[in-house]
This record gives C-alpha cells, structure tokens and sequence, in this order.
C-alpha cells in the first residue's frame, strides 16, 4: 500500500490491518513531532492533515492519527509537523508556526503540533472568516479537538486569528499518487487470514462480504479503533467502507433526500447549513470534535447502537428510514424508529450492511429544537439529547438519547400531546404542557453514570420539552438559550 | 589556542530581565523538534513495560498466577515484589507505597506485578494473562467513611488564635455550612513516562519525565541497593506535569530501572492514558465544614474550619498538602479567633498527591463560600463583606502567628473594582434578572493570596552550575525542571543580564543530578525564586572573580570595581571596551575559573508544628478576579460571559510569561471548578478514567471577555529581581467563576437564599441548586 508522506511516496508493507497511522509514523518513519497523548481521539496532541477528494476535489483535513489506520491511506497524502517547513513556498515557518511563537501560544509544547496542524488544515481548507468574530469561531471549530492543559488556549486563538488575517498561504503540495498493485479493491484468489480490505465499489463490498462473512466494517473508525488503542485487542478482517462514492453521496429529490452511509459529519454540516440551519447550530457544530467530525460517519453513529449517539434521536424525531443492503446485493428499507432493538442491537442481519437514510424533505422543513446537555459544550458525550420536532399536522415528536438503553421515541408523551391542540401563537396550553412534561417524566427510568445522574436526567428531559414548545412560538421573543453559538 | 568561529547570533536584542522573552523552546515545539522522552530514538533492544494491577479497593492476595504471562508472545522478564533487590518502597516523605504490592491491595490499579515485552502492545496483552484471587477485606471509599471509622494516613493537626468557641457564641450572628470540593485530574498532555539504560559501572541512567530528579535518584538508588552515585536522573522537559510528576513519577523510573539492571537492556515504561488515570493520584478531595460569627458588617468574630482530605491509601504528599490547606482557610481575611483542624482520611483509593496549589485552593473554597453566605445573610453586597474583613493594619495575624508585611490586597481590589467596572455590572446584572425569567445572570470578584515558600523547611534552596565557554556562550545548569511554565527562559534571563549579554548567549541545560546534586522537587511555585538565586549566585562568583582579574589586569588604567560595566554583549573597564568575547577569552589566558557552583536558601521562613505557629512563607502572592456568567435555569447549563484578572507578580521577569501563567491557571481552576467531574464506582474503581468522560476546557470555554493584567508592585522581599512566584496562584483566581454561579443561582430567590453548590459545578449541580432554590420560594411563599 502506497500513500504521499510530506511529499515523499512510502509504502506500507509488514504493517498490521490495524496498525495506526500514529504508531505507523513515530516508529515505522521516525517523526515523532506527532505526539500521543491519549490514543482516543480526545486530546488531539496526535493531528496530522490527511487528503481527500471530495466531489473530484481534494481536500486537506485534519485527522486524529491515533485511532486512524494507516491502511486506509492508500493513494492519498499525509502531512506532518516534522517537514511542514519543506512545504512552506520559502522553506520557513509558516504564519501560523510564527504567530505562535509570537503570540507564546506554546508552553510545555507537547499539544503545540496538534494544535499548528489543525490550524494549518483551516489555512488550507479555507480563507479568513467575514469578520473578526466569523474568523475566532472558525479558529476555536478548529481546535475544537485540540486540548492543551498550559496556556488557557487565549494565545493561541489570538496567533491564529493573526496568522489568517494574511492571505492564504499555500502549501507546496506534491502529490504522487499511484495505486499499489495489491490494492484490495477485490478479494484476492489466495485466500487471506488477516487484511484490510479497500472496496472501490458496492459490488466489490458484497464480494468482500461473502467471501469474509465475519469481517468488520470499518468507516470513520473513530469508535472502533478504541478497540485497539484501549483494549489491545487486535482488528484482523477489516472492510473500509470509506472508498465507496455511492456510500458519501447525498442526492436531493423533490420528496427526500438520501445520505450515503459514509457521509461524514464534515458533508453533513455543509449540507445542513444549506437545508437545516437547526441542526448545525443546535448540534453539529458541537458533536465530537472537528477532527471527529472529518472522520466519523452517519452510518457509524447509527450501526455503532449507541445509547447516547448524537444522530439517532434526530432522524428518529424525524421519522428517517435506513436502507440496509444484503451481501447478495438485495435491499429492504425500514422506519429508522424500528432499527434499534435493545442495548447495542438493531434489525441489521450480519450479511447486510446499511447503504443509505432517507429524509423526507417535508420533515426537514418541520420547525425542530435540538438540545444536548453535556457537562463539557464542545467534543463531549451527551447526558441527554433531546430532539423535538412539529408535524405538519402540528404533531409533537420527541426523541431523546441518553433516556433508555436505546435512542427512543417518547410514544407516552406524544400520544398525550396528540389529543391537544398546539396554536402557533401560544402553543400548548400551560396546563397540558405541565400535564406533558409529569408523563414524560415518568416515561422513562434513565440510568445513572459518569455522565449524569437518573433524576437529572429525567427532570432536565421534561424541562426541555417546555424549552421546546416555548422557542417554537411565533412570537416567542425572550432569550430562552445562552446564545453560545451566534452564527451558522 | 585555537582561533574561534566568530559568532553571529549576538546581535540581537538583549531579552533579559523584564523582556517579554519567548519560550526558549518555543521554535522547537512549533516544528516538532522539542523531545520528550518518548521521543528519544529507540536503543536497539529497547522492552516496553506494563504493570498488572488490582481491580478491587482492599484485598490480601492469596494467589498470583503469572505462568500464562509469562509465556505470553513477546515477554522477556515478569517480575513481582520479591524480585526488588533493595527497598520496595517509592514514597516521597513517610513511605508506604511499594512499587508493588506485597501481600495486601489497598486501591484499584495498586500495581500488582510487571512484565517487560518487546512492544507495548504485547506488554499490555500479557498482563491480562495473570490470575489473581483475592480474600476482600473491607474498604472505605470516602471522607464519610474514613471520619466514621476515624481512619487516617497521619495524625490530625490543628491551627488555631484566640477562643473562637466564645466568640462565635457572643457573636451577633452565626451561621455554619459545608461544602464538598472534589479533586482534580492533572491530565498533562504528556503522559507518564521513563526510560532507564543500565550504565558500565552497574549503575543506571534514567530519563522521566519528573518534578523532582533528585528523588527519582534516590528511589531508584534504594530499589536497586545501589549508591547514589550510581545512578544519574536527568529531565530536559516534561509536556505538563501540575504537581502530578512530583511524587508520581517516581514508579515509572524505578520499574524501568529495575528491569534496566536485571536485564541489561534498555527499558521504556510510557503509562498509555488510562492507566495512567487509573493508577496515579490526582488533586484531593476535601469536605470543609465551617462555624462562624460576625458582626452587622459581615466583619468575622470568629470561625472554626474543619478540612477533611481524601488522601487514598498512603501519606504521599498528603501532609504538606492539608497544612497548605490549613494555612490558607483564610484566603486573604483576617479570622480573628480561629480554630482550623486538618484531618487526612485513609481511603482505599489512589494516594492523592500535589496538584497546582497543593491543598490551598480546597482550603480557600471554605471561606469564600463563607464570605458569599454572609453577605446573603446581611443582604449585603458580596464585595463589601470581603472587603470589610481583608487583612489590614492592625488586623495582620494569620491563624499561625505569621504578621501580613505588604497589604497588596486592598489596592488590588479597588483598581480592580474600577477596572472590572464591578458595581455598574452588578446593577445591571440585577435589572437584567427582574426582567428575564429563564436567563440568570451572576457575578463575583474574589481575592487570592497565596504564601509562597515550601511549608517543609530545608526544601527552601537550590543550587546552579554555570561554564562560561572561550567563545563568550554559558551554559547553566540549575536544579529546577521545565515542565512548561518558562523557568529555563526565566534562568536564562537572569543569566544574560547578569553579564549585560543577550539570552542567546546562554543555554540552559537538560537538569541532570550529576551536574546540580541534591535538588527540591520544581514545586511550590518556588521554581524560580530558588533557581533563579542559586544561578544569580553563580553569575556573582564568577564576575566578581572577573573584575577581580580586570582590574589586577588593567592597572595601568588605575580603575575600581564601579568602573566595570557588563552591557550590551560588551565589557567596559574605565576607557577601554571589550566584546564578551574577547574578554572571557582573555580572562582564560589569564587562567580565570569560568565556572562556579551557586547556591540558595530561603531567609527568614520557619514553622513549629508542636504550636502551630511561625513563618513559613517568604512573602504572599496575590491576585482578584471578577466572573460573570449567564446560566439557564431550565437545564443548570452556563457560560461565562467575562472575567477581568489584576494578578500581583512583584516585578515581572517576564510578563508575557507571567500573563500564560495566569491565564492557563485561570482555566485551569475554572475546570476543576466547573466541567471536571472524577466520578467513582461503588467498588472504589474510577470511572472517569479517559479524556472521553473526564472533561478539561476547550477553547470554546474561555470566556469572551478575558482580560488579565499585572498589578505593578516589587516584592518587599529580596527575590529574584524583586519578582513573585507565579506557578500556583492564580489557579484559585477561578474561584470567582463558582461564585457567580452561587450568585445568579440566588437571583432566583431575590438574592434571600445562596444555594449550596458542590464542586466541580456542573450544569447537574447547578440545576440542583436552582431547584434547592425552588423549594427556598416554595417554603417562603407557604410561611407567609
């Protein structure tokens, strides 16, 4: 397996299917300027920039190396704080590596590589914000995943905001792309005990699949490669679903729109800025973190049975459907709301994997509030999702994660609120409303964790239902939000 | 002699004392050339170790089983307890803390055996080989648990002036309360980690990353039953550390070392992230209670504190960190008669161990708290309470008999007050709360002042080692370490404008024991003040000797010593200028030393436990800060909104340092304060173990406004420059941002009732409070 590193054509060879990208380049490669500070995905001291073509473009992201198999790399190219300054138009700094010794945005240093590539892939990827303000929060989107322990983060917001209010520095980019020959597009004749499997296709993911009925499909791998970082247990049969253009299409139609398993985050947030501001501003823009949400994927969120995913309670509330496609190629398409049927189980069949949600456009249309209660704002594991949304037909549907041992609908709640008109002006009258959160209350019995507390849980689910209706009135004008997050 | 290369790095600005100096390896960590030990290129034949260790709180082992792990792929050597030729022991002051355990468990992740592997990978799958049976014994896992049982790691120590009991009692009003505080994760980015390689002599070198070299020395010494000299520590830089590679650092170093010595091999021990969380101690939990009378001005009669810490299984630091508490439960009020009594609770938990302001910030949040229910009580502005009881003239007594020389605080404040704009905002905090229902909004200006000097006597000094080269460049080595806050650029400062040259004259060495011997742990904030004299001290031995040689030299020129200047990278003697240079390599012609040993110890300081009272800071640091935060009352979720900082650093060495330094533990307290949770199991295992469920601050979580600035005052005592220690204190500056959210939560109740709120506040524990605010209304409405 062949990808560019900082300019320089290496291959992979004796590597594991589930060696990492980080462990790939500090022992196999000698840069250790990449640091590891938690191989999760949580600190973001291990950021490098990886390539991607998006839409016959090729994009430069930032990536957490450390939960990144190296594997999936093939034909792409890695950039790393080691020979950032080769890439450089004059072999220097770059702005953002001046600016921050400027700005003494380092001071034990360890996260600063992190926090310099994140930033560089911002430079790259796109030019300073229409304002100050525009630009400081794409700056802190930026590092949402960067943690750094010393300097209190305001030095190095300020070196970036300086360094981008420069023009756009390009990198000298030179890429080399050349497939290798044992791309794995295909399973190969000989029969393999361990490999990591690029299907191309759908058709060549169903040859994979009943060849190797019990490989593991592997996306963003944001979840499952904690399995070989925390656990150390080895990932030896792995299908990446991530070279498949069918699976991170979205396609519009006048009635729906499908979203491609594999559509990352990252796709999402560009579409719902378009199509459903709610969902960037109410969450997107907050879950996981930005190199999380360049890597993780629609499909991963909703197969991975979470009872705490972000993105269940929101297709649920907005009744999607998931299509799941048999290895033989054969396809059902089923009602989101039945799909998860108990603690990490669904309605998925071992021989099928889920090709496609579907939205209806009308849905999306629906006036919705979307909460997440966490105890950090940005890159934290929600307590409680809460996700409300008005039918057409003024129906209220409610949907939680964090509420039960599967992401739910509140079928009590809503039937109650069923029999009970909802006027634009002045919604739900007080008493029914009261009425609706004493139901919901009850409704579920939420567990008690890290994370929160079973009676906060269901008294904070309750009040959010008020929250809900109150910023659904038409002429609701008192501030019902911290107005954290000013713009989209 | 050999002429030398004309150096040309020389032209620059001089960046010496006062200059807002960069980080020394600032260009370093930007390009990803600055090494941690996990950085250093492998040595051929490098093992990697893992520890196995126990998964219940108290237990006596009856069996351990290590075959499978031994035989498991890639394992070299397994070793237990009885494989340590020396003492098994790795703790810092009273001991009892083995490096592994011997027949009994006493926390979950005690180490129980280690393995040494040719990969991390295989070094951790080897240790879930082992079959370990336990015989439970009973396990305390709190401070209410260890208090019922009355179970300690040491004895309870009481600090007290006067007869509070009387005073209390006469005292026009009383009130008592509580507040549990809980610890605090250091999660310094870089991990724990060492690296050993076993020496020709039999002795060992180890890299740690550590606070304290010089006791890593000496541990290691002591689990091998080697002699010291054997045995070289040296840390060129640590990516963090928080007080949590004081004492914790030690395991590692000494399990590399030992399996170093056994197998001649070179060792590597990193500790991944969650056992790292699991298996090292974190910041302790205190429950403060307190009894207090005061007058119609909210003026403090008298109060009685009892501080109780959660230290874990053994004493580690734990007696230094609950005096350091002890000393400041009274932040900066005058208590008048006081009785604080310190107590610390054995629980089958990880030893706590120091964290930046080691047991003073739990020791604060007790009066603050009081100082926020006082004002409640008196309906009085939160401000004026403090203000009102602030050590002044005439009221300068601490609890243990130390007199308050320089009042800082009082002007502080004030400027701050001007500068924050606090009684404005206050205002307009009110009308905003009468006319928004869902939104509250909060605001607090609280005070710190911090003693500076290690509460443990002969750690007070430091040593340093500076070589003047022939081509002009020095280089110093001193005791203290690097773990980012910028003492090797603060050294370097006072270095360079010791000889009027630029800083890049002078590289600070790796901190090595074999070049400064005998060392204190970089702690205490003290980093500077101590190494910084012993390096000054180094500079006066060696100039002295140099003008000593010039004027013998020159005269012909008939000069005295005030006709020497060392300015601008040149050297003036009466009419003749030399460059650095040229005059140091005159001066080795001439057979001067160009190196001296530079020592330090702190005047003044000293502390009688048996009464409880004496000197034992230097001098204070202090500081204030205003928070304001807005929270929404239906989900306890907040932001805060602005915070303004006025912090006193004497006379600044280097204020852009100075600035990170508290700024970075600003929010830092604000983390521990607000989105930093540990949360434990019912069987003693923690349970935010990994940065997915243990939440620090992001850069979404600075406040919009933060604006910090250095009040501009020299210190009175004779310190380095005339600066202050900067490390520590300004992490309780975030105290402020709790107290806001105590005030908006009171805003529900017209400010009648200030809820009890619990540390760290997260959007739960607010929302708790705003329901205990709820029922306040409810069961006013009902008396009524």
């Amino acid at each position: 397996m062949r990808f560019t590193l900082n300019n320089e054509t290496v291959e992979t060879s004796n590597s594991a299917p589930d060696t990492t990208l980080l462990n790939f380049l500090r022992e196999q490669q000698s840069l250790t300027g990449t640091k590891e500070g938690c191989g999760s995905g949580d600190c973001g001291a291990c950021t490098v920039i990886v390539s991607k073509e998006v839409a016959g473009e090729v994009r430069y992201q930032a990536v957490n190396s450390c939960i990144y198999p190296v594997e999936s790399i093939e034909n792409q190219h890695v950039i790393t704080i080691d020979k950032l300054q080769d890439l450089t138009q004059d072999k220097g700094l770059s702005s953002i590596q001046t600016q921050m010794v400027e700005c003494h945005g380092s001071q034990c240093g360890f996260c600063t590589p992190g926090f310099i590539m994140s930033l560089i892939a911002l430079q790259t990827e796109q030019n300073t914000g229409v304002s100050a303000y525009d630009t400081k929060q794409k700056v802190i989107d930026a590092i949402s995943g960067n943690l750094c322990r010393c300097t209190g983060y305001r030095p190095i917001v300020e070196a970036a905001c300086e360094a981008l209010k420069k023009p756009n520095q390009a990198l000298n980019i030179v890429q080399t792309p050349q497939k290798s020959a044992d791309s794995l597009d295909y399973p190969p004749a000989t029969p393999l005990t361990e490999f990591f499997a690029r299907p191309t296709s759908e058709d060549a993911l169903q040859a994979w699949m009943q060849q190797y009925p019990k490989a593991q499909f592997i996306a963003g791998g944001t979840d499952l490669m904690l399995t070989v970082t925390q656990q150390y247990k080895p990932l030896s049969q792995l299908i990446d679903l991530t070279h498949i253009p069918s699976l991170q299409q979205i396609t519009e139609s006048e009635t729906h729109v499908d979203f491609g398993a594999a559509t990352t985050y990252l796709q999402l947030e560009s579409f719902a800025k378009r199509h459903s501001p709610v969902l960037y501003q109410q969450l997107l823009h907050r879950l996981g973190s930005r190199q999380i949400r360049n890597r993780g994927t629609l499909g991963g969120n909703i197969c991975n049975a979470s009872p705490i995913g972000d993105m269940p309670p929101y297709l649920l509330a907005l009744d999607a459907q998931v299509e799941l496609t048999s290895s033989t190629g054969s396809k059902r398409l089923l009602p989101i709301t039945e799909f998860f049927v108990d603690y990490k189980k669904t309605k998925r069949n071992a021989d099928e994997y889920l090709s496609k949600i579907r939205i209806a456009q009308s849905a999306l249309a629906q006036p919705t509030q979307i909460f997440k209660i966490s105890k950090r704002y940005e890159d934290d594991i929600s307590a409680i999702l809460g996700v409300f949304t008005l039918s057409q037909s003024n129906t209220m549907q409610i949907a939680f994660g964090g509420m039960a041992a599967v992401p739910i609908r509140a079928r009590q709640t809503e039937a109650y609120l069923a029999k009970h008109k909802w006027d634009p002006a002045t919604g739900f009258e007080a008493h029914v409303l009261q009425q609706a959160c004493d139901i919901l209350k009850e409704e579920f019995s939420p567990i008690s964790d890290v994370r929160a507390s079973s009676a906060y849980r269901q008294g904070v689910s309750a009040n959010l239902l008020k929250k809900a209706c109150w910023s659904m009135l038409a002429n609701q004008t008192e501030e019902l939000s911290l107005g954290v997050f000013g713009h989209a | 002699m050999r002429k030398l290369i004309e150096p040309n790095i020389m032209q620059h600005s001089p960046g010496g004392v006062g200059f807002s100096t960069k980080h020394e390896s600032a260009l370093k960590h930007v390009t990803g050339k600055a090494q941690y030990v996990d950085d250093i290129p492998t040595l051929a034949n490098t093992l990697y170790v893992a520890t196995g260790y126990s998964t219940v709180p108290h237990a006596k082992l009856i069996s351990v089983d290590l075959s499978l792990v031994k035989t498991a792929p890639g394992v070299i050597d397994v070793i237990t307890h009885l494989d340590i030729p020396g003492h098994n022991e790795v703790g810092p002051v009273y001991g009892g803390d083995p490096l592994l355990a011997e027949s009994t468990v006493e926390y979950v992740g005690q180490p129980i055996f280690a393995v040494a592997a040719t990969s991390l990978t295989l070094a951790k799958q080897a240790v879930k080989l082992a079959k370990i049976d336990y015989q439970k014994l009973p396990a305390d896992l709190n401070i209410a648990q260890a208090l019922n049982k009355q179970s300690f790691v040491l004895p309870t120590h009481t600090m007290a002036m006067g007869d509070p009991d009387k005073h209390i009692q006469q005292a026009k009003h009383t009130l008592s309360g509580e507040v549990y505080v809980k610890g605090q994760e250091h999660f310094y980015l870089e991990g724990q980690v060492s690296q050993a390689w076993p020496t020709e002599d039999g002795g060992i070198h180890v890299l740690s990353s550590t606070q304290h070299p010089s006791e890593i020395q000496k541990l290691v010494a002591e689990i091998l039953a080697i002699p010291l000299h054997l045995v070289v520590a040296e840390v060129r830089r640590m990516g963090g550390a928080f007080g949590g590679k004081e004492s914790q650092a030690a395991a590692l170093a000494c399990m590399a070392a030992l399996f170093a010595h056994r197998l001649n091999r070179p060792i590597r021990y990193k500790m991944p992230r969650q056992d790292d969380m699991i298996q090292t101690g974190k910041r302790h939990d205190f429950l403060n209670t307190w009894q207090a009378g005061f007058d119609d001005q909210g003026k403090l009669a008298g109060v009685k504190f009892d501080l109780a810490a959660k230290c874990g299984y053994s004493p580690d630091l734990s007696e230094g960190i609950v005096d350091r508490a002890m000393f400041h439960a009274d932040n900066a009020y005058y208590l008048n008669h006081t009785q604080v009594v310190g107590q610390r609770c054995k629980t089958h938990t990880v030893s706590n161990t120091a964290f930046r302001g080691f047991g003073g910030p739990q020791g604060m949040m007790a009066i603050e708290a009081l100082m926020d229910d006082i004002a409640c009580h008196l309906q009085q502005d939160p401000l004026d309470v403090r203000k009102a009881n602030l050590y002044q003239l005439g009221r300068d007594q601490t609890h243990y008999g130390q007199k308050i020389e320089q009042h800082v605080l009082p002007d502080l404040i004030q400027q701050l007050e001007t500068f924050s704009d606090y009684r404005a905002r206050r205002a307009q905090i009110k009308a905003f709360n009468q006319t928004h229902s869902h939104i509250k909004k909060g605001i607090a200006l609280t005070p710190v002042k911090f003693g500076i000097s290690f509460t443990v006597k002969h750690l007070n000094q430091a040593g340093a080692l500076l070589t003047i080269y022939t081509d002009g460049t020095m280089l110093i080595s001193h005791g203290g370490t690097e773990m980012g806050q910028g003492l090797y650029t603060k050294i370097q400062q006072v270095v360079a404008s010791a000889f009027g040259v630029s800083v890049q004259r002078v590289n600070v060495a790796s901190t090595r024991t074999d070049k400064v011997p005998n060392t204190s742990p970089t702690a205490a904030s003290s980093g500077t003040d101590l190494n910084g004299m012993a390096a000054q001290n180094a500079c006066d031995i060696i100039k002295s000797n140099l003008i000593k040689f010039a004027i013998e030299h020159f005269k012909e020129q008939k000069i005295s010593e005030e006709d020497i200047e060392f300015t601008n990278d040149n050297v003036t003697i009466g009419d003749k200028s030399l460059s650095f240079p040229e005059f140091i390599k005159l001066a080795y012609m001439n057979r001067v030393p160009l190196f001296a040993a530079g020592h330090y110890k702190t005047p003044k300081i000293y502390y009688n436990r048996d009464t409880a009272k004496g000197q034992p800071f230097l001098y204070y640091a202090n500081g204030a800060s205003v928070s304001e935060v807005s929270l929404d009352t239906l989900t306890g979720e907040y932001k805060v909104n602005r915070v303004d900082i006025l912090h006193d650093v004497g006379q600044s060495l280097n204020p852009a340092i100075d600035i990170g330094q508290i700024e970075g533990g600003f929010m830092q307290g604000m983390g521990w304060l607000t989105t930093e949770e540990l949360s434990w199991g019912e069987q003693g295992q923690l349970i935010s173990n990994s940065p997915a469920n243990y939440k620090i601050p992001t850069a979404f979580d600075v406040p919009e406004q933060l604006r910090v600035e250095l009040y501009n005052q020299k210190n009175n005592e004779a310190t380095i420059h005339s600066s202050k220690a900067v490390g520590e204190p300004p992490l309780m500056l975030a105290i402020s941002v709790w107290s806001a959210l105590r005030d908006a939560c009171a805003s529900t109740t017209n400010y009648q009732h200030c809820p009890r709120i619990d540390t760290p506040a997260t959007p739960e524990r607010v929302f708790w409070a705003l329901q205990d605010c709820q029922a306040f209304n409810q069961q006013q409405q009902e008396s009524r």
